[in-house]
């Protein structure tokens, strides 16, 4: 039993009463005062749904169908709305996954924060006003005194987060439930508002459920852990223990995630794809300044950066959807037309791209057997029972059964299949070369840890050159031959993967390796100090 | 037939109404008991059972003309739908497609347009061109276009928006093949339920110009027309001249309520 | 200059250009007639001379860029011409009848409006209770009645069987305020019935489409009652909307009189443009429809500016 929480069987249905779908299923939680439970999960294993019902709300078409939430003694699958409303903001608050989402636009921040302890009568205007600035300086908000009294939209996506676990702090809860808080965010950035969450739940003695899917993140915020699966719970455990010797199988898959390691190949090779001071802009916004760079063949490039460092205008570039402003593109030595539309058809051919969304990469009106048999017929003019085969084999090498897959549409796929059939798609044309485009972040790591084995794979069997466009450093460590680290447009440093990750020698890419979540419970009190230490070391150079 | 059964009883009524118009409609000569424009009697008789609706201003069967005109206005609001759909929706995809100038002008040429009320403009250009029955459906026709333009061309920039418009591209696939297989599938669902509610706005502007004297004229039968020409019995009390007005009403809430009920389950699928 | 005015500035410009594309159009249209304006009037009989006499009086002897600048140039200091039909200033056919349709358009907005704003935020609030559904069932009924039937169905039982108000809104004959707007009751009441529908379910729309912002859900719950989410939360984000929806159908209002005056025989614009129409006056069908286009654009303009003005993010933009 929980000191202030407790949830006992607790049941939710969404849908018809007579054939319901069902969210969550026998879930038990306790939680004491202060204490920090996180809540880990992959996509859909109903860690959100689990972290509103604990403050007794359900989202439209969603019902509570048994179970008890004790919260301090009153039962929140009872309690009426009133009920509900006062413990709401003043004893129970909520920090939404996205801040910009979450903030309403017609409002400035301090009168949405003085709107809780107005409404719960905790404080009066200028006291809710004093104690906003008092957080805000707090939670170290730029402009502490005056940052308030702008509107959400003119205040950054990690400084509104900020302003958001302050908003929920306003009435000084007993319980914060942290809904996925920095999964929009970079990792620079999220350093900044995960140190700033926790030293303030520390400060107040706050008790929190901690919501994410990234264990690294977890496991430098929460004391105990809670591993979700399909609405039910998996296991529970200290933190520590948790990390080091989980008891299910599953605990366990999830753990073991970041164990690929591809052999990297260095030493000389022959360039495939050059890039020649490129540079691109969108109207006077200078999206790329000066690129340099070579991409050698039969190897994988990791193109690595935060949002805004112009990694993806890169990936356009090539693929020939934007046109560069200067500079230019060879391919093969000779010169390519910054138009796909100029490109002949066997260059059309041999660039591929794989896409981030899968769920919008794919037609969701074909089949799967209509969005392979179109590129297969297009590229290579099989027919009939050639053209069969080709479909078929495609299938095999995206190691998904023929039989089952091939006449499903597309929207009944899961998102990892998703993503194999947007591999086949890529290789119906025979290409020499694929532009990987933040192909697994969408996915969850288990999912994506498939994938990446199986473009490893194909890379071996069929020659394949790989240009990788990611955030994920985890990734790049996992895949990449070659590194390039990109940041405003610019390319910071580039070479072999050892290089950059024993010694970079630029301080932004120290810093941007010292971001990235580890497992260990340290991480992110070295990384705030490491990170100070690299920001100093680029404002001074 | 599963679908049927989780129907409202409002789009029951609606199907009901719809079905029980278009076999009139189609079998008008055969169901109607005197001709369209004969003269059977005097002029206003009262209901009998000879004439169970009694007869009009110039001593016509008031119920075969009825009969008649559910074949003429519905008809000709099919005719004009039709038209403005399918030349509207494709103008549309192609400039949500093509973009840049193309979109542009095509894009401000609607707004102009559309910067006119519809009724208005129907007046001013039949006053230009005079009114007659293949005039009106072109000027509705193309009144009618802009909206529906707006509309294709909104719910095709979501999808052209979209990585599997650019992986075709990216492919070298022509303009048809874009429009045709990748784009239409995805906007289908929209157009139709769109191509409902635009059908009842096109029957009920033909009625009001037909009422005005602009649209079809006599002596073919229609239900708007019918009204005006009938329109001195309710200063009597009789109710006869709202026969065709209830009609028209009456066939344009079927629709609604069909549209409404497809609109709902669509929003209902999707989440 | 900031943002905000740029993008004012440019609506206002937009709409001065479509009007001009609008009277252009107009004029165009009627440039391409077969035959000309003189043949038209005088008829097929009309000899060589009088033809030429009437085209150098009507100035059709000029060329049609120049005859466009001088209309238009008249139509700036007010002056449209003479009706073909009376022979009359069409300038002032027009006055007395403008006056009559802004009559009747603003009695049935200043009812409807209220009405409909308050009516689809409740059912926005109660939305699938017995009362939106009601509601809804309620507005689509009246949104699929042509004008005429619930006009003819309003003087069958307010005017014949009841005895309460005139058959015919004979406004010229009337000399208080009172008695106008009882001359009127039943031309208004057809409008508003009308209006109110189309005007409740796009408000309730409006309002349901930002209820669905995670920003309402984070209002809940931190607390905040039902109430005070849909007025201070939810109003203010679809202000821009709801704006939107009051202008469009004020300018339907201003249309919609068309059929209404003609059924009641109303003294205004609608009944005598469809009477140009139907006599081909085109000095007359020219300059109603233009003002009747005016009035158009200019509230979608208006409507436009409000909304810009309404959305935070320009309003404090930098």
């Amino acid at each position: 039993m929980g000191n202030l929480l407790t949830i006992r069987d607790l049941r939710l249905e969404a849908g018809s009463k007579t054939d319901p779908t069902v969210i969550l299923e026998g879930l038990d939680l306790d939680l004491d005062r202060g204490e920090v439970l996180g809540l880990v999960g992959e996509s859909g294993a109903g860690k959100s749904s689990a972290g509103l019902a604990a403050m007794g709300f359900v989202r439209d078409g969603v019902r509570i169908a048994g179970g008890r939430i004790d919260f301090d003694g009153t039962d929140l699958a009872r309690a009426s709305h009133a009920t509900l409303r006062r413990l709401h903001g003043r004893r129970i608050a909520y920090v939404a996954q996205s801040a910009a989402a979450s903030f309403n636009p017609a409002h400035r921040l301090i009168d949405q924060f003085a709107e809780g302890p107005l409404l719960h009568g905790t404080a009066d205007a200028a006291a809710a006003h004093d104690d906003a600035r008092a957080l805000y300086r707090q939670m170290r908000l730029p402009n502490p005194d005056e940052i308030g009294f702008r509107y959400p939209h003119e205040v950054s996506g990690g400084q509104l987060q900020r302003a958001m676990t302050a908003m929920a702090m306003a009435c000084r809860p007993d319980l914060i439930i942290f809904d996925e808080p920095t999964t929009a965010l970079d990792v620079t950035t999220q350093i900044e508002v995960l140190g700033a969450m926790r030293d303030i739940t520390e400060r107040y003695g706050t008790a929190a459920i901690y919501i994410t899917h990234d264990l690294a993140v977890v496991s430098q915020m929460a004391d105990r852990i809670t591993v979700m699966r399909h609405g039910r719970e998996v296991e529970t455990a200290a933190t520590q223990r948790m990390l080091e010797s989980p008891e299910q199988d599953y605990t366990r898959s999830l753990w073991a995630v970041r164990s690929i390691r591809k052999p990297a190949e260095t030493g000389p090779a022959e360039p495939l794809l050059t890039l020649d001071g490129v540079g691109a802009h969108y109207r006077s916004f200078k999206a790329l300044d000066g690129i340099d760079f070579a991409l050698a063949r039969g190897r994988t490039t990791a193109v690595v950066g935060e949002s805004g460092s112009g990694k993806s205008t890169l990936a356009k570039v090539i693929a020939g959807l934007m046109a560069p402003s200067e500079g230019r593109v060879l391919w093969d030595g000779a010169p390519l037309a910054g138009d796909h539309a100029k490109r002949s058809r066997a260059q059309l051919r041999e660039i591929q791209m794989i896409y981030q969304m899968a769920d919008t990469a794919l037609n969701p009106r074909h089949t799967v057997r209509e969005t392979l048999d179109r590129p297969v017929a297009f590229f290579t003019g099989l027919r009939g029972k050639a053209r069969r085969a080709r479909v078929r084999e495609l299938m095999e090498l995206i190691e998904l059964d023929p039989d089952t897959f091939l006449d499903r549409r597309i929207p009944e796929l899961s998102g990892g299949q998703k993503q194999r059939v947007g591999i086949a798609r890529a290789l119906a044309a025979k290409p020499r070369f694929i532009i990987c485009d933040e192909i697994t972040s969408a996915l969850d790591q288990l999912v994506a840890e498939g994938i990446l084995k199986l473009l490893i794979r194909l890379q071996k069997e069929l020659g394949l050159t790989y240009m990788f466009i990611t955030h994920d450093l985890a990734t790049v460590e996992a895949i990449a031959d070659e590194v390039v680290v990109m940041k405003e447009g610019r390319i910071v440093e580039a070479g072999p993967r050892g290089q950059i990750f024993e010694a970079p020698q630029q301080a932004y890419t120290r810093r941007l390796l010292a971001s990235v979540p580890q497992m260990d419970a340290g991480w992110l009190d070295r990384a705030r100090r490491d990170a100070a230490e690299a920001r100093s070391a680029e404002t001074a150079a | 037939m599963t679908l049927l059964r989780t129907a409202p009883p409002t789009a029951i009524f609606g199907l009901l109404v719809l079905a029980a118009t278009l076999l009139i409609g189609l079998f008008a000569p055969l169901v109607a008991p005197y001709g369209e424009t004969e003269i059977v009697g005097a002029e206003y008789l009262p209901w009998s059972a000879e004439h169970p609706l009694g007869t009009d201003n110039l001593g016509r069967d008031m119920l075969s003309r009825m009969i008649f005109g559910a074949r003429n206005t519905v008809g000709l609001a099919l005719l004009t739908t039709g038209i403005a759909f399918s030349v509207g929706a494709a103008l549309g995809m192609f400039a949500a497609l093509k973009g840049g100038w193309v979109d542009q002008l095509m894009s401000r040429a609607v707004d102009v347009l559309m910067a006119v009320p519809p009724l208005i403009l129907a007046l001013m250009l039949l006053a230009i061109i005079g009114p007659s029955i293949p005039n009106m459906v072109g000027v509705i026709a193309v009144i009618y276009l802009a909206p529906v333009f707006r509309l294709s061309r909104a719910a095709a920039m979501n999808v052209v928006a979209l990585d599997f418009i650019g992986a075709a591209r990216l492919r070298g696939e022509g303009t048809v093949w874009l429009l045709r297989r990748e784009i239409l599938p995805n906007i289908s669902s929209t157009l139709v339920a769109e191509a409902g509610l635009r059908f009842c706005f096109v029957f009920l502007f033909i009625a009001a110009l037909s009422f005005l004297g602009i649209g079809i004229q006599p002596p073919t039968a229609d239900w708007g027309s019918m009204v005006k020409e009938n329109a001195t019995l309710i200063t009597f009390g009789d109710v006869t001249p709202l026969i065709p007005a209830g009609a028209i009403a009456l066939l344009t809430v079927s629709i609604n309520f069909i549209v409404d009920w497809m609109l709902h389950r669509a929003s209902g699928l999707k989440s | 200059m900031t943002r905000l005015q740029k993008l004012i500035l440019s609506r206002l410009a937009l709409g001065v250009v479509t009007l001009f594309a609008v009277s252009a159009l107009m004029f165009v249209g009627i440039e391409l007639l077969p035959g000309d304006l003189a043949q038209q009037i005088l008829g097929q009989s009309a000899t060589a001379e009088t033809l030429a006499a009437f085209r150098a009086e009507l100035g059709l002897d000029q060329p049609p860029h120049l005859r466009y600048l001088d209309w238009l140039s008249g139509v700036v200091q007010g002056d449209f011409g003479q009706s073909l039909a009376s022979r009359r200033d069409v300038a002032e056919l027009l006055s007395t009848r403008l006056a009559n349709t802004m009559f009747l358009a603003a009695y049935a907005a200043v009812i409807a409006v209220p009405i409909a704003v308050v009516l689809g935020l409740l059912a926005a609030l109660w939305r699938n209770t017995l009362f939106d559904r009601s509601a809804n069932i309620g507005a689509l009924s009246a949104i699929s009645m042509p004008e005429f039937f619930v006009a003819y169905l309003l003087i069958l039982v307010f005017s014949i069987k009841l005895g309460w108000f005139p058959t015919l809104a004979r406004i010229d004959s009337v000399d208080t305020l009172g008695g106008a707007l009882h001359a009127t009751f039943l031309p208004a009441l057809t409008l508003i019935l009308v209006v109110i529908a189309h005007m409740m379910r796009m408000t309730r729309a409006a309002i349901i489409n930002v209820l669905a912002a995670p920003y309402i859900e984070m209002a809940r719950l931190k607390g905040v009652p039902r109430w005070r989410v849909v007025l201070r939360h939810a109003l203010p984000n679809a202000l821009a909307p709801i704006i939107n929806v009051i202008a469009l159908n004020l300018a339907y209002l201003i249309v919609g009189v068309v059929v209404v005056e003609v059924v009641f025989s109303y003294p205004g614009l609608g009944q005598l443009l469809v009477d140009a129409v139907a006599s081909r006056d085109f000095p007359v069908v020219q300059a109603v429809g233009l003002f009747f286009a005016g009035t158009y654009i200019l509230l979608n303009v208006a409507a436009d500016i409000l909304s810009i003005l309404s959305n935070p993010r320009l309003r404090h933009g930098r």
